[in-house]
């Protein structure tokens, strides 16, 4: 029997403490895959984030950092500039880096720090509770959203991959999904180039991966992904928002 | 040896790779884990192609995929 997929490398074996359905253990097993591949496991860094996947240094059989509340794209210059040979990612949620961590993703974006940042957008803060994150949709329930995101009051979902791609220094900003398993692929691709980029030194990639939260959601594991493809898609649309090297043509 | 092996000590039962398995040949299993939840089954493993999409789908990457060798 020849074994066709079982876990990567580069994820350690501790069960995730996930909700069931919740999409970050795909992200995370995709990005072990791309740290396997690319043979960087003894140099890769990530640095968590809070939120739900501030666990994430469990998850990973690579060195990692957990920073404080939205600033794990200012650690990881740190961590790069002291330590120019590593691959160093961040892995960041909505209420991490839309909303506290703003100005360290645009700042360390605008720099051009040769990282990479994942940023696993669904519309909602998971780990207290499901308030309104700035990526939430309008009209979009939620516990401090009681009656919908309303526009006039809390302002229309950010888009932070249109935003960062208008900055001059990023390579690589893209936004996929993993709602089926053909986006599952091309989110893979798109990990795959990110990390190539840095691996060769071109500079800053940003990953935005559209993702579900059933619990706070209020959804089954599987009808989430149903409420993703038809109420986030239209807003978060899929697709390429800079591309200087030419990496998804080649 | 078996095509398709799960970890039901991973395994939340989501459902997923119920929902997306392109022969409909996964189903909830009737006993209770550790955790408590119903695992993912197999039903019928000799039309299972290996495709991996159960696998690939699995948010807590509890399931093997083994292929037989031509």
């Amino acid at each position: 029997m020849k074994k066709i997929f079982s876990r990567p490398e580069s994820m350690s074996k501790k069960p995730f403490h996930y909700c069931p359905g919740c999409d970050h253990g795909v992200v995370h097993r995709l990005i072990a895959e791309v740290i396997d591949e690319l043979e960087i496991k003894n140099r890769t860094i990530g640095v968590a984030p809070v939120g739900c996947s501030v666990f994430a240094y469990d998850y990973f059989d690579v060195d990692f950092n957990q920073a404080p509340h939205g600033r794990a794209p200012a650690v990881a210059t740190g961590i790069k500039r002291v330590r120019p040979d590593s691959i160093v990612f961040t892995y960041q949620g909505d209420g991490d880096l839309a909303a506290i961590g703003t100005a360290e993703i645009i700042h360390a974006a605008n720099r051009g720090e040769n990282i990479t940042a994942v940023f696993i957008n669904n519309a909602i803060y998971g780990m207290t509770g499901g308030q309104m994150a700035p990526t939430s949709l309008i009209g979009m329930k939620t516990q401090t959203s009681p009656y919908g995101r309303d526009a006039a009051t809390a302002g229309h979902p950010i888009h932070m991959s249109e935003m960062i791609a208008t900055l001059e220094s990023p390579v690589y900003v893209t936004r996929v999904t993993v709602n089926n398993p053909a986006n599952l692929m091309k989110t893979k691709k798109a990990l795959l180039n990110a990390f190539t980029l840095q691996k060769e030194g071109k500079g800053f990639s940003f990953v935005e991966v559209v993702s579900t939260c059933p619990t706070n959601w209020g959804k089954k594991p599987t009808d989430a992904h149903k409420w993703l493809t038809e109420n986030m898609l239209p807003v978060f649309k899929l697709g390429t928002f800079k591309d200087t090297q030419g990496v998804e043509k080649s | 040896m078996s095509k398709w092996v799960i970890n039901e000590n991973l395994c939340k039962g989501c459902g997923i790779c119920i929902a997306r398995c392109p022969l409909k040949i996964l189903a909830f299993a009737d006993h209770l884990t550790p955790k408590g939840v119903h695992p993912a089954a197999m039903t019928d493993e000799a039309k299972c192609t290996s495709c991996a999409i159960c696998a690939r789908s699995c948010p807590d990457v509890a399931i093997e995929i083994y292929k037989e060798e031509k």
